[in-house]
């Protein structure tokens, strides 16, 4: 086990003018469960083959443990992956796909088989040891892959999107196992994915990418709930967050929509120095609640759409001109054409300049 | 039975006796008759004919079948030492073809600057005639010819390559021809199967600490083992036939076996000996096939 630190990679694949990865750092802790979340095309992707050593970057440089790896071939890294396509070998069966590393590696017979046995039963593979590939389900041959990577004991385990060639129900299953296994190996893992959802169950930590670079990185709940800027808030999340043109009066008032109430401090204070600033408002739909219309403290918004969801009622709501998404208890009775009042969390407002679409804090 | 492709609603529980369902039966395997009728005529006509008229030649003699012309093909001086020649050049020459065109492939796969103009250039002896491969070597191998030009030029003393007396250069001078004329094929189908391989594989290998050669042995041939498969048995059918290089580059000194036939047929007029020796190229050829496809047998084919 080792910590991975990776330090100002640049990356541009040939033929192409954009960078894959721009200058892009990064601490993994020993036996942390980072995951890189990204749109596709974020560079994500890019920045973990280059950990398994699959790409080379044109700058910078990744340690693994200590040791410089940044221009190693991968088989002198000591790692395992997991690929996105799952890549288990379609000419070995499924005890000499798990046991390939270990082959390589060249443990001895006893080890190599009491390995195989551990991860064939922790992945329930034991009764498909004898199957080809061609003989397993999608979600078998995902486990195939898994074990094979996790009977390495490497340094570092990589995974690319593993969950992604899954149906729906199955990779919800295997979301909760892989994290249990995770945990149980205490590896430390680098893991890909498009989708917001697993990074935030997984994770112990998540970097969101785009355009090549790390918008944020922090804990799970903290990018959830304090977005840095507008692309994350927008990425992570669903719906994703709103977002409001807004103005901060001299006053010290908020005013979303023609109508106003009250700003935090620390934008009061600034706003009142300057005669009022425009900024752009960012809520969870969670974070909104219903009220009486015209009742003190709240917005008026007339509601467009109802859409009950078994768990909870979304509803999509006409703020002055601006739509917001609202989700309320599946109990509320609101129905489409009314017009209610809105009534913003205060602690759960975020507020983003509107020209770098930064986060602004106190 | 019904059709098998009719929709289980439109077939009967109980097959009722009669006419009534065996007729779609009729009319659908007469349609498929009509169909494959073309094919048909033209196999006989091509295929079928020839190889029937050309066993009965082989057999044939003045009084009815015989096998007195394998008898004479099997005593003629010439026969036993064309077999040899045949087998050893296969032996030798197609695991030289085989590492050449897979090492010609990888590099290809490597994706070299300039790659594809490779690939053109080491495929352009696929279009070369035998016959005419056979000429450009022999301006390189013959007594005045551009390799003993250039020993001449380096002060070394002209050799004799395609003297009857000396085999071993003989036998390298042929080989080089036949290794350069016929390795593109084995190359053009091992470029092909390598890319219907997905790069994840060997990434995979890669990562779980397999080094080239690992990848290579472990990996990518078996893998490529249909591909291979094919080009073994293509190049081995035509190894037997092999013929106009060495005509062209030793005439008679260097005999293979369908040399001999084309020697039997057009030199001394006896087409029912050459029908013989024909007859055995096609046996060894067949067999060849069949073991091939026997011993490479993938495990997980019969799976798929």
């Amino acid at each position: 086990m080792a910590d991975i630190s990776i330090k100002g990679l640049h990356k541009t694949y040939p033929g192409s003018t954009e960078l894959a990865t721009n200058n892009v750092s990064l601490e993994v802790a020993e036996g942390e469960f980072m995951v890189l979340l990204g749109p596709s095309g974020c560079g994500k992707t890019t920045l973990l083959r280059m950990v398994a050593g699959l790409d080379f970057p044109d700058k910078g440089s990744i340690s693994i443990g200590g040791r410089d790896v940044t221009y190693l071939p991968p088989q002198d890294r000591n790692l395992s992956m997991v690929f996105q396509s799952y890549a288990v070998f379609p000419h070995r069966n499924v005890r000499t796909n798990i046991a390939f590393g270990l082959m390589m590696k060249k443990v001895s017979r006893e080890e190599l088989e009491r390995k195989v046995k551990w991860a064939a039963d922790l992945l329930q593979l034991s009764p498909y040891l004898d199957r080809y590939p061609a003989n397993l389900s999608g979600g078998q041959r995902q486990r195939v892959a898994v074990a094979r990577a996790i009977v390495m004991d490497a340094d570092v385990l990589l995974m690319d999107e593993p969950l992604s060639n899954l149906d729906a129900l199955l990779r919800l299953d295997f979301r909760a196992e892989l994290k249990k296994i995770v945990q149980q190996l205490g590896s430390t893992t680098l893991y890909v994915t498009h989708d917001q959802v697993e990074a935030m169950s997984l994770s112990d930590r998540v970097a969101v990418m785009k355009k090549g670079q790390i918008a944020q990185l922090g804990h799970p709940i903290t990018v959830y709930e304090e977005p840095a800027d507008r692309f994350v808030g927008g990425f992570i999340g669903s719906p994703p967050m709103n977002f409001l043109d807004g103005r901060i009066t001299q006053q010290g008032a908020l005013e979303v929509g023609g109508q106003s109430i009250a700003a935090p401090e620390f934008l009061a204070r600034a706003a009142a120095r300057t005669g009022g600033t425009p900024v752009m408002v960012g809520i969870r739909a969670e974070n909104i609640s219903l009220e009486q219309r015209g009742s003190e403290g709240s917005l008026d918004a007339a509601v467009e759409v109802v859409e009950p969801l078994g768990h909870a009622t979304l509803l999509t709501v006409d703020l002055g001109g601006q739509t917001v998404k609202v989700q309320v208890p599946a109990t509320a009775k609101v129905s489409a054409g009314e017009t209610v009042g809105l009534r913003f969390e205060q602690s759960a407002l975020r507020f983003f300049d509107t020209e770098t679409q930064l986060g602004l804090t106190a | 039975m019904a059709a098998p492709d009719a929709p289980a609603a439109a077939r009967p529980h109980v097959p009722p006796p009669g006419p009534k369902v065996r007729a779609p039966r009729r009319k659908g395997s007469s349609a498929a008759l009509l169909l494959i009728a073309p094919s048909i005529v033209f196999m006989t006509l091509l295929f079928g004919w020839p190889m029937v008229s050309g066993v009965l030649q082989a057999f044939g003699g003045p009084e009815g079948l015989t096998t007195a012309n394998f008898t004479r093909m099997s005593q003629d001086p010439y026969f036993w030492s064309s077999v040899g020649n045949t087998l050893l050049l296969i032996v030798v020459m197609i695991p030289i073809q085989f590492v050449l065109a897979l090492a010609m492939a990888l590099l290809i796969r490597a994706k070299p600057r300039g790659a594809s103009a490779y690939f053109y250039i080491w495929a352009i002896p696929l279009a070369v005639s035998d016959l005419a491969a056979g000429l450009v070597w022999l301006t390189v191998f013959t007594d005045r010819g551009y390799l003993n030009s250039l020993l001449a030029s380096l002060g070394m003393q002209p050799v004799s390559w395609l003297a009857y007396d000396n085999y071993p250069s003989m036998f390298g001078a042929v080989l080089i021809a036949e290794v350069w004329r016929a390795t593109s094929l084995v190359f053009v189908i091992v470029v092909a199967g390598l890319q219907s391989i997905p790069k994840d594989y060997e990434e995979a290998a890669g990562v779980f600490g397999a080094s080239f050669w690992n990848r290579l042995w472990h990996v990518t041939l078996p893998l490529l083992r249909p591909s291979l498969q094919t080009a073994l048995i293509l190049r081995t059918i035509l190894a037997f036939q092999t013929f106009a290089v060495a005509l062209a580059l030793t005439g008679q000194n260097f005999p293979l076996v369908v040399g001999e036939t084309y020697r039997w047929y057009t030199g001394l007029q006896d087409p029912n000996v050459a029908s013989a020796l024909a007859l055995v190229v096609m046996a060894v050829s067949m067999v060849t096939a069949v073991g091939y496809l026997k011993l490479l047998r993938d495990q997980t084919e019969a799976a798929r």
